[in-house]
C-alpha cells in the first residue's frame, strides 16, 4: 500500500511515451487562461461584497425564487431525460427499424440548433394559439410563460447529453449476459432490471449529470418560452444579466458565484454516486 | 435427460449453419460436439438450450417436445464461452441469481438460498472468493463461477460453450479432468461445443465431429480417432498424412505406378489416402509404396519428425513422418514410406 501511495505522489513516471513535460505544461496553461482565470476572476470580483451585503443579496425573495427554478426544473429535466433518453438509447441501440439513421441523426438537433431558435419554435408551438398550446389550453394547462414552459425548453436541449452518453455503452453491453440470464430462468423485466440496468447505470448517471448542467446554464431557449415574470418564471441566468444591465456587477457575480458552487456540490454528488456504481462492479481493467 | 436432435436445420441469410441435423443424446452422457470453426456446433447448442430457433426439425428432452419452451422454462445450465457472468454482482450473488429471479411458489428463503450456492461453491471449490467480483478473479476462478451459477438452477441439462477456450494450457487440463469428475457426481447430460480435438477426445463418452453444419462422424474417442468415417474426419481429428491417389479397377494407383496397397472398397477414380504419421514405418525406397526426398527432421521433445518431399502426378507434397529414435535420416536422401495402418476415401467421401 505504501508504495502505490508513494508511486502515485511521483509526479513523473517512466514512460515510453515522450513528451510529457510539453504536453502537460501547455494543458495546464491552457486550462487556467480558459477555466481557471474567468473563474478566479468571478470570485474575486465576489469577495468585494462584505458578507452582510452577500447575505442581503442571497436572502432577496427574487434570488432565492430564480435559483430555485434553475436548480428545480434543471434536477426535473435531467431526470425526465434520464428516463426517456434511456428509452430512446434501447430503442435506437437494440431494434432496427427505417430510417433509424435519420432517427439516430435528429438526436442531435438540440445540440446543433442555436438555443434562441429553439426557444422561438417552442415559444410559438406552446404559446396559448400555437398547435400544442391550443390543446392544452382547453384543459387549463399552460405551458409558455410559466416554469412548466421552462421545463419544456431544459428537457429539449438536455435529451441528447443522455443519449449519447448511454448509447455506446449499452451498445457494448455483451448480449450474452441476457442470454444467460434469460437460461437461468429470469424474466425479461427481472433481465433488464437486474442485469442490463446495473451496468449502465454509471453511464445513466453521467448522461444525467450532463443534462443537469447543460439545464442549469442554459439561457437562449429559456428566455423565449419563460416570460421571465419575477418570481413566477425568472431563471437565474437571465437574473444575472438583468443584475448587469443594471450596473450591480457586484450582485451579479455574488448570485453566479452561488450557482457555481452549488453546481459544484451538485456534479460532485453526482459523480461520487457514479464512482459507488461503478466500484461495485469492480474495476474494469 | 435424454436428448434428441430430430432433422435441426437452420440459415442464415444464403449460409446454412445446420443442415438436417440428427443427434441423440442418452441419458448421464457427456458428449463432444467438435468441428472447425463455421461447422454450426454453437448453432446446435444454443438451439438445445432454446436461445435461438430452428427453421425445421425438432428437440426432445426426455421424449417431450422443447421448442414450444422458451429458455427459462427448459431448465438448462449454459456456460458461456466469455463466461458474461455479471460484473456488478459478487460472486455469491452470481450464483444466487438463478434462485432469486424465481417468483410465487418456487421462491425460496434467504436462508435456503444462501445454504444452496455455499454449497454449489464449495462443489466448485471457490468458496473463499465468494465475496470477491468477476473483474477480480483469473479466467479458471471465472469459469468455475460461470458453471457454479449454471448449476444452481439444478440443471439436468448442462451445455458447455467451449469452456475452456480463453484460458490457457496448464489450467485448461486441470480444469477439464475436474469438469469430467463433476458430470459423474451430478444427475445431468451435458454437452460441450469444442474446437480442440484432445479435449473432446479426453473428455467426452462419445464425440460428434461436425463440419460444414452436418455431422460427419458420432463414435467414442477411440472410435473417432482409429475409424474415422470420413476424409474430412481423418484430417481433422489427430495428424495425417495424405496423398493423392486413384483407384482403377479396384486397385490403388499413384500416377501411372501401382502400389502394393488395399484400396479398401474406394470408389473408383480419384481418392486420398490418409495414415497417421506414427502409424508409417520408414523403409529402403526401392521396396516401399511411396518415397521421397527427406527436406528437414526435426526433434521436439520425445518425438522426431520429417519432412519427406513425395513425387505425385500434380507435381509434389510434403508430407511428415515419424522417426524412429536411433535412425539417422540425412537430409536430402531418398526414404521409402510403408503405411501400417491407413485409410482409402473416394474423392467423394
Amino acid at each position: 500500500m505504501a508504495t502505490a501511495t508513494a508511486s502515485r505522489l511521483t509526479f513523473r513516471k517512466p514512460s515510453v511515451i515522450p513528451g510529457f513535460g510539453l504536453t502537460f505544461g501547455l494543458t495546464l496553461t491552457w486550462l487556467c487562461l480558459i477555466v481557471l482565470l474567468p473563474l478566479s476572476a468571478l470570485f474575486l470580483k465576489t469577495s468585494e461584497l462584505s458578507f452582510d451585503r452577500l447575505l442581503v443579496i442571497m436572502s432577496n425573495a427574487r434570488t432565492l425564487h430564480a435559483l430555485q427554478i434553475s436548480f428545480g426544473l434543471s434536477l426535473a429535466a435531467a431526470a425526465i431525460n434520464l428516463v426517456f433518453g434511456g428509452l430512446v438509447v434501447w430503442v435506437l441501440v437494440r431494434y432496427d427499424f427505417p430510417f433509424k439513421r435519420v432517427v439516430d441523426a435528429i438526436i442531435d438537433i438540440p445540440f446543433a440548433l442555436p438555443t434562441a431558435v429553439a426557444g422561438i419554435a417552442l415559444t410559438t408551438l406552446y404559446a396559448e394559439n400555437g398547435w400544442i398550446g391550443s390543446l392544452l389550453a382547453p384543459l387549463g394547462i399552460q405551458v409558455s410563460f410559466t416554469p412548466l414552459g421552462i421545463l419544456v425548453a431544459l428537457v429539449f436541449i438536455g435529451l441528447p447529453f443522455v443519449v449519447r452518453t448511454v448509447q455506446p455503452v449499452l451498445a457494448d453491453l455483451d448480449a450474452e449476459l441476457e442470454d444467460a440470464a434469460a437460461s437461468l430462468g429470469a424474466t425479461r423485466g427481472q433481465t433488464i432490471w437486474r442485469v442490463v440496468l446495473p451496468s449502465i447505470w454509471p453511464a445513466l448517471l453521467t448522461g444525467f449529470a450532463m443534462a443537469f448542467a447543460r439545464a442549469v446554464g442554459e439561457y437562449g431557449s429559456v428566455i423565449f418560452i419563460a416570460g421571465n415574470l419575477p418570481g413566477v418564471s425568472e431563471i437565474a441566468p437571465l437574473l444575472i444579466v438583468i443584475r448587469l444591465e443594471e450596473f450591480r456587477y457586484a450582485d451579479a457575480t455574488a448570485i453566479a458565484s452561488v450557482m457555481l458552487l452549488a453546481s459544484f456540490v451538485l456534479l460532485f454528488i453526482i459523480n461520487r454516486l457514479q464512482h459507488w456504481a461503478e466500484s461495485r462492479g469492480g474495476r474494469e481493467r | 435427460m435424454s436428448i434428441d436432435v430430430v432433422n435441426i436445420t437452420k440459415t442464415y441469410k444464403a449460409f446454412t449453419a445446420l443442415d438436417a441435423v440428427n443427434l441423440h443424446i442418452p441419458t448421464g452422457e457427456l458428449v463432444a460436439l467438435l468441428g472447425p470453426s463455421g461447422s454450426g456446433k454453437t448453432t446446435l447448442l444454443r438451439i438445445i438450450a432454446g436461445l435461438e430457433w430452428p427453421d425445421s426439425g425438432e428437440i426432445r428432452f426426455d421424449g417431450a417436445d422443447a421448442l414450444n419452451r422458451s429458455v427459462g422454462e427448459r431448465n438448462v445450465g449454459f456456460v458461456f464461452q466469455h463466461y458474461a457472468l455479471f460484473r456488478h454482482m459478487s460472486v455469491f450473488e452470481n450464483v444466487a441469481f438463478g434462485l432469486r429471479v424465481r417468483k410465487g411458489a418456487d421462491k425460496l428463503p434467504e436462508a435456503a438460498i444462501r445454504a444452496k450456492v455455499n454449497e454449489l461453491l464449495a462443489l466448485v471449490q471457490i468458496d473463499w472468493l465468494a465475496e470477491r467480483y468477476p473483474a477480480q478473479l483469473s479466467g479458471g476462478q471465472r469459469q468455475r463461477v460461470a458453471l457454479a451459477r449454471a448449476l444452481a438452477i439444478s440443471p439436468r441439462i448442462l451445455l458447455l460453450d467451449e469452456p475452456f477456450g480463453a484460458l490457457d494450457a496448464k489450467v485448461r487440463k486441470e480444469l477439464r479432468r475436474w469438469l469430467r469428475q463433476l458430470h459423474e457426481e451430478l444427475p445431468v447430460t451435458s454437452v460441450l461445443v469444442t474446437h480442440d480435438q484432445e479435449e473432446a477426445l479426453e473428455l467426452a463418452d462419445r464425440v460428434v465431429v461436425m463440419g460444414k453444419g452436418r455431422i460427419e462422424q458420432i463414435g467414442t474417442p477411440g472410435e473417432v480417432y482409429d475409424t474415422p468415417a470420413t476424409a474430412f474426419v481423418h484430417d481433422f481429428i489427430g495428424e495425417s498424412l495424405s496423398l493423392p491417389a486413384d483407384v482403377r479397377g479396384g486397385r490403388l494407383f499413384l500416377g501411372e505406378r501401382a502400389i502394393a496397397l488395399d484400396s479398401q472398397g474406394a470408389s473408383e477414380g480419384p481418392a486420398r489416402l490418409l495414415a497417421r504419421p506414427h502409424e508409417v514405418d520408414l523403409a529402403d525406397p526401392a521396396q516401399a509404396p511411396f518415397f521421397g526426398k527427406v527436406l528437414a527432421v526435426r526433434t521436439f521433445g520425445p518425438i522426431r519428425r520429417a519432412d519427406i518431399q513425395i513425387v505425385v502426378p500434380s507435381g509434389h507434397v510434403v508430407v511428415e513422418a515419424a522417426v524412429p529414435f536411433g535412425e539417422g535420416l540425412e537430409i536430402g536422401s531418398q526414404v521409402g514410406l510403408v503405411p501400417r495402418r491407413y485409410r482409402v476415401f473416394g474423392a467423394k467421401a
